[in-house]
């Protein structure tokens, strides 16, 4: 089912310059799978070698932060808004 | 730093310089009073003017505590994902803070905050500390000069992470004049995608204006999760509790000692971690193992949590 996934900054060289896509899952953790299959070279800015979320890096549920409900194993639905934002301010011009 | 350094050779010592106990709680409690000492010098600073700044957070709070103690309205702008505690702390001495967007990061703040000052030119003072001289000359002026005089001119690597990059550009700057042979050395995110508060990844942001990267010697990029680490490290064998910059610090200077057979390498700790508990480093997620004694309430709904023995 498609969501919107917001791409902070530095990782729009991924989705070439796009702040805005679509991807699809039925859990956060699907959503990032298929996000690397579109976008190849993201996951790995998320995730470690063990497949968990960096410690550094919150995902947001229409604003509720995973890290507080299943984690990657939060269910997302049609029309959700999952955002991608690192726990401090970096940046590019 | 004697046992995260127990593994580096013998002829080799690290130093770490601790901002944390500066009046605001960080290494910029210097180049905030230098801007404002030199605004005020200038007229650009009077009376009638708000001073304003975008800042991740230590900037803004040397410039409302200043402020308060000078009698200047502050405003600041900083990311909406700046940890709570630094907002807090701004607000309590008195400045408005004003939040850019979390997924445009300090770059979002940067542009905010020139928005709002073309809004209403003559109201603000800004000492714009991306690219005011006077950033760089308190380190010159003091950062320097206690570090040559603290190692008795022995200093033989300075280190510094970069995030306006004053501190090692007037640092560096001061210490090379005192001995060609001081190798001088930028430590920023290896990542534009990073979680180092504070720091800038040059390659992929808007470069300051007081940025040099020709006068330094060398740069080492520092992996976030390796600072966060560090930062874990510093707190259980050091005593030190610290924030991720001084992680970060810490993790290249360790990294330059292994390399060498001589050095006295001092770095900067940028501030102590108390403003960091709310964050990302210390409130993670909990399929690893918890850090607080209360986190394990939280995690307990999850049986295939591991909890480290003695935790």
């Amino acid at each position: 089912m498609p969501v919107t996934v917001k791409v902070p900054t530095p990782l729009r060289k991924f989705t070439a310059g796009s702040e805005s896509v679509s991807g699809s899952g039925a859990t956060v953790g699907a959503l990032v799978e298929d996000l690397e299959k579109r976008y190849p070279g993201i996951r790995e800015r998320i995730c470690d070698e063990q497949g968990r979320v960096r410690r550094f890096v919150n995902l947001y549920v229409n604003g509720d932060d995973i890290r507080f409900l299943q984690q990657l194993d939060t269910k997302v639905k049609e029309g959700d808004e999952i955002s991608i934002v690192p726990a401090i301010a970096g940046g590019r011009a | 730093m004697t046992n995260v350094a127990v593994d580096i050779p013998p002829g080799v010592r690290i130093w770490a310089k601790l901002e944390g106990f500066n009046p605001g709680g960080s290494v910029k409690d210097r180049p905030a009073l230098r801007m404002l000492q030199e605004g005020l010098k200038r007229g650009e600073l009077r009376p009638g003017k708000t001073i304003i700044d975008s800042t991740s957070g230590n900037t803004g709070i040397a410039l409302a505590m200043l402020g308060a103690a000078l009698g200047f309205p502050v405003e600041l702008v900083l990311p909406a994902n700046a940890s709570i505690e630094r907002r807090r702390i701004m607000e309590a001495y008195g400045a408005k803070t004003i939040l850019s967007d979390p997924l445009e990061g300090s770059d979002g703040a940067i542009r905010l905050c020139r928005k709002l000052i073309a809004e209403d030119t003559e109201r603000y003072f800004k000492p714009d500390q991306y690219n005011n001289e006077a950033n760089p000359l308190a380190h010159y002026e003091t950062t320097g000069p206690e570090i040559w005089q603290q190692t008795e001119g022995r200093v033989t690597h300075f280190l510094a992470t970069i995030g306006t990059s004053g501190t090692v550009m007037g640092t560096g700057r001061y210490l090379k004049e005192r001995s060609r042979d001081v190798q001088v050395i930028e430590v920023e995110p290896d990542d534009a995608f990073h979680g180092l508060e504070g720091l800038k990844h040059m390659a992929s942001s808007i470069v300051p204006g007081i940025y040099h990267h020709e006068q330094l010697d060398a740069k080492i990029p520092a992996p976030t999760d390796e600072a966060y680490e560090m930062v874990y490290r510093i707190g259980r064998e050091e005593g030190l509790l610290v924030g991720q910059s001084a992680g970060a610090a810490c993790w290249a200077a360790l990294r330059l000692a292994r390399t060498l057979e001589r050095g006295e390498i001092v770095t900067i700790f940028p501030d102590f971690g108390d403003k960091y508990l709310s964050t990302n480093l210390w409130q993670g997620w909990s399929d690893r193992a918890p850090r607080f004694a209360d986190d394990r309430a939280r995690t307990a709904r999850n049986p295939d949590v591991r909890v480290a023995p003695g935790q």
